[in-house]
């Protein structure tokens, strides 16, 4: 039934919609799921670079001074010999950070799902802008090929770290770097004009779009997560790109935003930073807390626990994100009575994390859990987004913090945070969307041995970093055993390497299993894992204009296992067990 | 993994171990409930064909439960941690009879100026160390931090403090020392290729010992 309802569909599409050329489908494509797997293939290019660099570094970590296997390939200026030099240490340290949080994780978060999931989950054809979608994809193309060209220019790239802390950024003669600070500066800029026009399109679209019946709080915590997290990157990023171009300036045409010798504030860069940092530290979280809840409602076949708590949690930390950015800057010479303003807030911010953490507890209690691929993914990201989330409170506490700030258990934190947390959640996400996306299902196999070889590899990495961290081990240094405190770490600091080694080659099965099943997939039918989502209205891979007629939404997103149900799921778009019209008015009215 | 802090010397240090030792009990609660739940959850409830799921949208108890307890907890702890924040960092937190020492830092070295015998930064008989900051156990000795070119960040971690040296900035930052010895004094803050290599030590004699140095240093200056 459902391959000729499907055949049927493709034959409409074909003899009415769908003559566009090659180039017009998949390359200068106005369709938001075609730009949606172009943002998937960039970004997931750019985190395996950045996962690249991580293991250059980890090598002189754990093996300082000697020669990396390999690393003959690299020129003179970079490493002679295979040995690191400290200039290009720290580049790697500051592009690792720079490739992973603005060119994988925001874009696969953002770029890729508010893209490919908005319309289809709302019940809409495209994006309320489509040609302006097109344009930010094709906006971040030059962004990250000047980003990447940083490597390759005299004075090697930027090397201030990815917070670019002024004045070592603003001030070649210190840094030694020139022109790759200033392609850092411009690619950002570039990318954050993407950014904007990304999120101004997900905004609109979300408003103004809804299907027939998908009220605010029908909409799936997924949507929610990102009409909050448009909402961040549409104020957040013009603050960066404004404190990068004055940055820049700095650089190239002799003002003094950040030079105290000429009247300047080295801390107006970090406030700026910050302004901006903070939430899209949240903006590399809410999504993936989205994707989670969509997956662990559908993993457990129940509705998602207490939905209303789920959505006001969103908002509340969106919010707070706004208010908590000193919390980066207690030891920064700010002035200290704002250390307390600022510790109040932050550890506030545990309120609404709790609040989402437990609902997802109560969601997984007493359901009919199916671990599948996605599910699996999402379980792991609650128990490593726990222990991210918990050890954001040490540093949340003003004391500690003034001995662990900069230190390795903050490196620690953030990878919980946003490899435990968001990596994993785009591992399900992808796993789960995959069939949507190219009509196949990801080899379940292999997603189960990359899950369990990834979850592994993964904690024997960072976990023994807050060991680092409490006994006192410095970030973004070349060379730890320069220092005799930190020598007894040299054992710790290889098997993180070791561990961080393997964590990189298992990422080969993910990749393997992404690309061979494009093509030998197992073939997807329109709902390959009974969800209750719009998105599985359409057929699989999701015809360009998505729904054939607009879908009418009937009642909340996650109505798994409903008692009157004869299966254990019902669509958005199938009235519930006596439920003959849409309970409420029609979105918009 | 071993979750201990390294022995610490400092006489604010305990009070900033023993805040953390607190926290980490209570993440601990927290971290065993969350896993050990989520643990059992993921064995009992395991999908079988005959199990149907329990249908519920939520509980309005357990959701004021989970709100109310973090939000309490978090204020105790900023409660606790106020006091010795004010303590170390505070603006009036440095002792009126603090010993001043200044020390600017610069790419990637310490320079630390003495205020002589005198007692006294910005007399004549000042003199200065580069990488040694020689101080008195048991006495408050207060930093004069500057930086020349870049951020730095003053880090001793066997006395638990940390200060970014920003440039154009002169912050004040205090400790009292609690044992003779010699530990090490890091930059804990990127400021260029030789960032690693930016260490220094910290030297703390008794009140003799610091005064017989102070003598060798005083000649060596008027021999110069």
């Amino acid at each position: 039934m459902a391959t000729t309802a499907a055949t049927l569909d493709q034959a409409i599409h074909h003899a009415h919609v769908d003559d566009r050329s090659f180039l017009r489908k998949y390359v200068f494509s106005t369709d938001h799921k075609i730009i949606g797997i172009q943002f998937l293939i960039m970004s997931l290019l750019f985190l395996a670079l950045g996962g690249l660099l991580a293991m250059v570094m980890r090598w002189q970590l754990g093996f300082p001074g000697q020669a990396m296997p390999g690393g003959g390939v690299l020129p003179e200026t970079m490493a002679p010999g295979g040995v690191l030099l400290p200039e290009f240490y720290i580049s790697l340290v500051t592009m690792h950070g720079t490739f992973m949080v603005f060119f994988a994780i925001m874009p696969l978060l953002v770029g890729v799902f508010a893209n490919f999931l908005i319309p289809l989950k709302i019940g809409a054809p495209d994006m309320a802008f489509p040609r302006i979608n097109m344009a930010s994809f094709w906006i971040a193309v030059p962004a990250g090929v000047l980003m990447v060209a940083g490597f390759f220019v005299e004075g090697g790239h930027a090397g201030a770290g990815w917070t670019a802390y002024a004045p070592l950024s603003a001030m070649p003669e210190m840094s030694g770097v020139s022109l790759g600070q200033q392609f850092w500066c411009v690619s950002l800029v570039i990318l954050g004009l993407s950014s904007i026009l990304g999120s101004m399109n997900y905004i609109a679209t979300i408003i103004n779009m809804r299907a027939p019946g998908m009220t605010w709080f029908r909409l799936p915590l997924s949507i929610w997560a990102l009409f909050i997290t448009s909402i961040l990157v549409l104020l957040a990023i013009p603050i960066l790109s404004g404190a990068a171009i004055m940055l820049l300036f700095d650089q190239t045409i002799g003002t003094h935003f950040f030079l105290p010798a000429d009247g300047g504030q080295p801390l107006l860069w970090q406030h700026l930073f910050w302004f901006f940092g903070h939430p899209e530290v949240y903006i590399l979280i809410l999504p993936a807390m989205g994707f989670v809840s969509d997956i662990i409602a559908n993993g457990s076949r129940k509705p998602i626990f207490g939905y209303h708590s789920m959505v006001f949690a969103i908002v509340g930390i969106g919010f707070l994100g706004w208010i908590v950015w000193g919390h980066h800057m207690f030891q920064s010479g700010m002035n200290p009575t704002l250390g307390m303003t600022f510790m109040i807030s932050t550890l506030f911010i545990a309120v609404p994390s709790a609040i989402k953490t437990f609902n997802w507890l109560g969601t997984m209690w007493r359901g009919n859990l199916q671990f599948h691929v996605p599910m699996l993914h999402a379980i792991a990201f609650v128990a490593m987004f726990v222990i991210g989330g918990l050890s954001g409170v040490f540093m949340a506490a003003t004391p500690v913090d003034i001995y662990i700030h900069d230190t390795y258990f903050i490196v620690a934190h953030i990878h919980y945070v946003l490899f435990g947390g968001s990596l994993f959640a785009i591992f399900g996400a992808i796993t789960f969307w995959y069939p949507k996306m190219f009509g196949r299902l990801m080899s379940p196999f292999w997603g189960k041995v990359h899950f369990a070889l990834t979850f592994v590899f993964y904690n024997l990495t960072f976990w023994p970093m807050h060991e680092l961290g409490l006994k006192g081990h410095m970030r973004r240094i070349y060379d730890p055993s320069e220092y005799e405190f930190l020598q007894p770490l040299a054992p710790t600091n290889r098997f993180i390497s070791i561990a961080a080694f393997l964590l990189f080659a298992v990422q080969l099965i993910f990749a393997l299993n992404f690309v061979l099943s494009w093509f030998f997939g197992q073939k997807a039918d329109r709902n390959p894992w009974k969800d209750t989502g719009l998105e599985w209205v359409p057929p699989s891979p999701a015809p360009h204009g998505n729904f054939d007629h607009t879908p009418t939404v009937y009642h909340m997103p996650y109505e798994f296992s409903h008692p009157h149900a004869t299966e254990d799921y019902v669509p958005q778009n199938r009235p519930l067990e006596g439920q003959t019209r849409p309970a409420a008015a029609p979105a918009g009215q | 993994m071993d979750w201990m802090l390294p022995p610490a010397f400092s006489t604010f240090a305990p009070d900033i171990d023993r805040i953390y030792y607190v926290i980490l009990v209570l993440t601990a609660i927290a971290f065993v409930i969350v896993e050990a739940g989520l643990i059992w959850f993921v064995i009992k409830y395991r999908g079988r064909p005959d199990r149907k799921a329990y249908y519920t949208h939520g509980n309005a108890t357990a959701e004021i439960v989970w709100t109310a307890v973090p939000a309490v907890t978090v204020v105790v702890l900023g409660i606790m941690s106020g006091p010795i924040w004010n303590k170390v960092k505070g603006r009036d937190s440095v002792p009126a009879d603090a010993m001043p020492v200044g020390v600017r830092a610069q790419q990637f070295e310490w320079h630390v100026t003495y205020p002589g015998a005198d007692g006294a930064l910005g007399s004549a008989d000042d003199f200065t160390v580069r990488n040694q900051l020689h101080v008195v156990v048991n006495r408050p000795t207060v930093v004069m931090l500057t930086a020349e070119d870049v951020i730095h960040s003053f880090f001793v971690p066997a006395f638990r403090l940390k200060q970014d040296a920003v440039p154009g900035m002169e912050i004040r930052v205090w400790f009292e020392p609690t044992q003779t010895g010699r530990f090490e004094l890091a930059c804990a803050e990127l400021c260029g290729l030789g960032h690693y290599r930016m260490k220094a030590f910290v030297e703390v004699h008794t009140q003799e010992d610091y005064q017989r140095w102070l003598a060798e240093q005083t000649q060596a200056a008027a021999t110069q």
